[in-house]
């Protein structure tokens, strides 16, 4: 599916294309974590990543249903899901980063996203756009538990053992290339910041910074340099893997055009 | 069923089923003739202890590697609102083996000691878990029929004399109430579809019938420790008895879809009021249990490269607990000495 | 050699406000943080509670079965305790 934006008015046209660009965050992510589903280090840490898999796929129905109507083609949540392309995708890189069997990887793509996804929502909570504002007031009391527990396993892995800082460490360094793209503004985020409809994304920098400060130095563990910074995935320029998420996703739904599931 | 392991005959003595007549024991019987509940400290003997530790860790390894099977569908559940219901269904089998593993923790045994038994190879699961979902009408099969045969047995567990066990039963039958409906709104919707959406629900149909009869166990002539389970009314139901009552309620619903019972001998039998149905392969439900089904290998791997992969994170944890605990009991000394 | 586990926990349950806090199970859990976290995670995923304790499973106290006996059956006979020991005529209302 190649959406069809020629009907829309230039301020449905950022909506529909910022949408998309949560939504996405929310449908890759969950993905992701969805992933650990039976091979999370207890028990309890199973049903917690699946918590966090869970709300995010909510929060990403609801945005890709408000998605459809914005764009008014009668595409409903799952086609918007599952028939569109790598580039059509505008999810960030972070999120589409491989898990790697790595728990560690978890929980630095994690943190970074849910501290930079709380101060989001924060944000949108005072969005113009009512649906958004309701989405926001849901999402925000499942995004600061997500922070919290992402939070709190930076801290045991990072003052942990030699290991778990080690391994942490590691996951943080090669993860932070992407925290660039966290804060990049465009044309469609000047005009959604203009219309009051969501923050312009710079603004949402200090208090990520200050959070990661906060838990690093608890976790005892060390901010990496800013160097060049990756970017592209709001654009539909991804990383290799987000094409394997998607054949595995879509493949029944493609496979099948005509069937209902 | 969950437990099916513990009716094979297989030579184990380590589990006394000798009548003891001492007065305590004589107690303890007429304590669960009376229908009391045993009780984590109560005075037990030996068997029924060993017995229920037995079959509740069976029962949560079951609940755990059926996790993987159904995991194996979350990445590729055709529409976000089957992917929800799966991801929660996948949840509460979570939960459920961890309320399990709490009750047979109450017996004096860790979730440790369990776990290790279980990638040891020395424990054992329920058979079903080991056959491979190769289609996503097989998570519509296995919430139909897997999960419908797990309530059967289920239910009467919620009466076991054991209470931890008895209590984790009536939490586990509350949440899974839904598991089995969303299985078969899968079905339905299959059934309903394109044609090959239906030949994937028949396939499904066709591979998962016989191994949910196997899931009930051997027959009540072969079963081992039946008679001594149901006195201690840790069993409630004979083996026979659930899977008459499973092939009696299902065949129904199968017709209702429009699919056909793989079993030529299958027909209603008005004189007894139910179904006769043809003879299980005996054969290959030992071979299965024993470790040589489709996916045995898969599952053993699949649940101790998480044990591995996890355990330095397990050790981080507590080895910040420790820090921290330390730290506070370092901390009002330091105040004083300010 | 078994890895050592995570500690054990038991959670308790307040339903609703007004209710007293409730046994639900119990856990493992690394600290008490994460016990909470996992409480709240394993216990309460169907909306089952709006408050949560968790205490360490090796922190209780639990009177001796081989007790009971001695604990509970002294009250057995004192139904001067319970309202019903007392004759009240049935004309007199508000009792």
């Amino acid at each position: 599916m190649t959406a069809d934006t020629t009907d829309m008015t230039a301020d449905q046209k950022a909506l529909f294309e910022y949408l998309l660009r949560l939504g996405d965050n929310a449908v890759v992510l969950s993905h992701r974590l969805g992933e650990w589903c039976g091979h999370a280090p207890v028990l309890e840490e199973d049903i917690a990543l699946i918590n966090i898999a869970l709300d995010l796929l909510g929060q990403a129905r609801s945005i890709m249903t408000y998605a459809g109507e914005v764009e008014g083609q009668g595409h409903d949540e799952d086609a918007l899901v599952y028939r569109r392309d790598e580039i059509d995708y505008r999810n960030l890189l972070l999120v589409e980063q491989p898990n790697e069997d790595d728990f560690a990887v978890c929980i630095a793509r994690q943190f970074l996203f849910d501290a930079w996804h709380y101060e989001l929502q924060k944000a949108l909570l005072a969005s113009s756009d009512e649906q958004l504002r309701a989405i926001a007031a849901k999402s925000i009391k499942e995004v600061s538990y997500h922070l919290r527990h992402s939070s709190e396993w930076m801290i045991r892995l990072g003052d942990g053992t030699e290991e778990s800082h080690r391994r942490i460490q590691d996951a943080l360094d090669a993860l932070w290339r992407f925290t660039g793209e966290l804060f990049e503004s465009d044309a469609v985020d000047a005009a959604i910041a203009a219309a009051g409809i969501g923050p312009d994304p710079q603004n949402l920098y200090p208090a990520w910074s200050e959070t990661v400060d906060r838990v690093l130095a608890e976790a005892t563990l060390s901010r990496p340099e800013d160097g060049w910074m990756q970017s592209g995935g709001r654009a539909g320029r991804h990383s290799e893997h987000l094409g394997y998420i998607l054949a595995e996703m879509q493949y029944l739904q493609r496979a099948n055009p005509d069937a209902r599931w | 069923m969950y437990t099916q392991g513990l009716d094979i005959k297989t030579g184990d003595t380590s589990v006394p089923l000798e009548r003891g007549d001492g007065q305590l024991d004589r107690r303890f019987q007429a304590k669960i003739d009376a229908d009391e509940k045993i009780e984590p400290k109560d005075w037990m003997p030996e068997g029924y202890r060993k017995t229920l530790v037995r079959q509740i860790s069976q029962h949560a390894h079951s609940e755990v590697v059926g996790m993987l099977p159904e995991g194996n569908w979350i990445t590729r559940a055709p529409s976000l609102r089957r992917k929800a219901a799966l991801l929660a269904k996948i949840q509460d089998e979570a939960g459920h083996g961890l309320y399990l593993y709490s009750a047979a923790e109450t017996l004096g045994v860790s979730r440790q000691e369990l776990i290790d038994q279980l990638l040891a190879g020395k424990a054992k699961y329920s058979s079903i878990f080991n056959y491979p979902t190769t289609t996503w009408a097989d998570i519509g099969a296995i919430g139909w029929l897997v999960d419908g045969a797990a309530i059967m047995n289920q239910v009467p567990l919620q009466r076991c004399s054991y209470g931890p066990y008895s209590r984790a039963m009536i939490r586990i039958c509350k949440e899974e109430s839904f598991h089995q409906r969303q299985g078969y709104e899968i079905m339905l919707t299959l059934c309903r579809g394109t044609a090959e959406q239906k030949r994937m629900a028949q396939d499904a149909l066709d591979r998962w019938w016989w191994p949910s009869l196997m899931m009930f166990g051997p027959s009540d002539k072969d079963s081992e420790h039946s008679a001594q389970s149901m006195r201690w009314k840790i069993k409630r139901v004979s083996n026979d008895e659930l899977r008459q009552k499973f092939v009696d309620v299902t065949v129904p619903q199968a017709e209702f879809l429009g699919l056909r019972v793989p079993d030529p001998d299958l027909r209603w039998n008005a004189e007894r009021g139910h179904y006769d149905f043809g003879e299980i392969d005996w054969d290959e439900f030992k071979q299965v249990l024993m470790g040589n089904g489709p996916c045995n290998r898969e599952r053993m791997r699949a649940r101790r490269s998480a044990h591995d992969n996890g355990r330095w994170v397990r050790e981080a944890a507590l080895a910040h607990a420790e820090k921290r605990r330390a730290r506070a009991a370092a901390a009002p000394v330091a105040e004083a000495a300010e | 050699m078994s890895e050592k586990d995570w500690p054990l926990w038991e959670v308790f349950i307040r339903a609703k406000s007004g209710l007293a806090h409730k046994h639900a199970g119990s856990l493992h859990a690394a600290d008490a943080q994460m016990a909470l976290e996992n409480a709240r995670d394993v216990y309460t995923r169907r909306g089952e509670g709006v408050s949560l304790w968790v205490v360490p499973s090796a922190a209780i106290t639990a009177s001796d079965p081989e007790d009971k006996e001695a604990f509970f059956e002294p009250t057995g006979d004192k139904i001067y305790r319970h309202p019903t020991f007392y004759e009240i005529p049935e004309d007199v209302k508000n009792m």
